[in-house]
């Protein structure tokens, strides 16, 4: 399972790219693999702000529906539209086309709550115990 | 994410099978079922194009014998046993005196006086404990052979190919909704061409023991044609591009089959039957709903229990929704009253905040490519 060690992860298996005042956000290698097949991605709207730990959009698989949790607080600058016609590049590039909203942060210290690599995978490997 | 106690699952003979081929154990009926293996949109597309293997072991087995099991089963079931001829299969419903759905099943006849029934598995127990009790005193030996039977489906276009190399019968005389007692790869088996999923295929019971064996010949031999072992994702997916019903879903003790267009298995007029008498009353009043396709016209994926509006209003609830992997959209049933019925008829499908446009599709959502005759 791929867990790259420049990103920082959620318990709810987001994974985030901070890069200054800016981050990019999608679901880890891991979250893909248990959901399955993914078919639809439901986007916020370019400009709302969301919420740290609060859900910002919805995956669905063909069996199950997930909520996705903002890892921080802030204004989503961009969305993924790709993901509106091609959904399953949330399975075949979490870390990289399968990409889903770009948040620009408002409090920076919202990063000192989350996971890093390591520990990120520690917790994965608590849950398929 | 979690995970669920499984001590209290039932497992089929072939468990260790899927833990090797990496299936993902989930709970279903009470049973450890395989989800998926590879992936839904995969394992469809397989059985769409190809050919895949279910184990489909948690279905119920019930066996019927003796001089009175033709009375028996005529006086449970809603279709006409009464033309059956031997080695052929039919679908039916059991029901209620009130009209509600016991369970939908397939009857099999051995013979005049010995037929097999297979019923839903979340059902097993409770219509063999129906049965028991409507048998009274009749002349007739009622078994539940549930947990010796296991039971595989093998589906797609190359099913008849595959299962050939491991069978001497020719395989192409047994004829849509029939069966033949035969061996496939030494092992004893029934093997009737029935399935769930609108392609041609086979679903095939053998003894419990054998099952293991078994469905490794048959991996064996189907790798030249590509097979894949498929969960029950897919098996949902296939059934309901198909529009057929799932127990549970369309229809349940409390639902009127009349309504669920189940009318061509309930033989109003043959003898006297469990429900006749309220059904043919349904039947007088005619249908206060319908239950008709849903497909969404712009992206989102239905599910069970969302809402249906017409302009907004609530004119209904999915009982079943998936994504579609042929269609590439959503898709569900829904009861609807009758003015809401007509294909093309505008509707909505709410999802979470969002009222989805859709549209009232007459079942199947695609062609069937069942062997009929």
């Amino acid at each position: 399972m791929e867990v790259p060690k420049d990103l920082k992860y959620t318990q709810e298996h987001e994974w985030i790219r901070i890069d200054g005042k800016k981050a990019v956000v999608g679901i880890t290698e891991f979250a893909q693999e248990q959901l399955g097949d993914i078919v639809f991605v439901e986007l916020p709207e370019v400009g709302s702000e969301v919420e740290q730990e609060s859900p910002f959009g919805v995956v669905e698989s063909v069996k199950t529906v997930s909520d996705l949790y903002a890892p921080v607080s802030g204004k989503v600058t961009a969305v993924n539209k790709d993901l509106e016609t091609n959904p399953e590049k949330v399975n075949s590039e979490p870390y990289g086309g399968g990409w889903v909203v770009e948040i620009e942060l408002s409090n920076e210290k919202d990063i000192e709550s989350l996971l890093d690599a390591d520990a990120y995978t520690e917790q994965c490997q608590k849950e398929t115990e | 994410m979690s995970q669920e106690n499984s001590s209290s699952l039932k497992t089929t003979p072939l468990i260790d099978i899927h833990k090797e081929l990496r299936g993902k154990l989930v709970p279903f009926a009470g049973w450890q079922m395989p989800i998926q293996f590879q992936g839904v949109m995969q394992e469809h597309q397989c059985v769409r194009e190809g050919v895949g293997i279910f184990d489909v072991s948690h279905m119920g087995e019930i066996e019927i014998q003796g001089p009175s099991a033709k009375g028996l089963i005529q006086k449970l079931v809603t279709n006409d046993i009464d033309s059956m001829h031997d080695n052929q299969a039919l679908y039916t419903l059991m029901c209620l005196e009130n009209g509600g759905v016991v369970d939908d099943l397939l009857v099999h006849r051995f013979s005049e006086d010995h037929y097999f029934l297979c019923v839903n598995a979340s059902n097993a127990e409770k219509d063999f404990q129906w049965i028991l009790k409507n048998a009274g005193t009749c002349d007739a030996t009622i078994r539940n052979t549930s947990h010796e039977t296991a039971q595989l489906a093998i589906q797609g276009k190359h099913s008849e190919a595959l299962l050939q190399k491991l069978c001497e019968t020719p395989l192409s005389e047994i004829r849509y909704y029939h069966f033949t007692k035969e061996k496939i790869h030494n092992f004893a088996s029934i093997i009737a061409r029935t399935g769930y999923t609108g392609e041609d295929g086979f679903e095939v019971y053998v003894d419990a023991g054998d099952a293991e064996p078994l469905f490794r010949a048959i991996l064996d031999a189907g790798k030249e044609f590509d097979l894949k072992p498929i969960g029950l994702g897919a098996r949902d997916t296939l059934r309901m591009e198909m529009g057929y019903a799932l127990y549970g879903n369309e229809i349940n003790e409390e639902s009127r089959p009349l309504e669920a267009g189940l009318g061509w298995v309930i033989k109003l007029s043959k003898d006297e039957f469990i429900g006749q008498t309220e059904l043919k009353k349904q039947k007088a009043e005619g249908n206060r709903r319908k239950l008709v396709g849903v497909r969404l016209l712009d992206r989102g994926v239905p599910r069970p229990h969302y809402r249906v509006l017409k302009n907004g209003a609530p004119v209904g609830e999915l009982t079943s929704g998936t994504f579609s992997p042929t269609l590439n959209t959503g898709i569900g049933l829904c009861y609807v009253s009758p003015e809401y019925a007509e294909p093309g008829t505008k509707l909505e499908v709410e999802i979470r905040k969002l009222n989805v446009p859709a549209e009232v599709v007459k079942p199947p959502f695609l062609p069937t490519s069942v062997k009929k005759d």
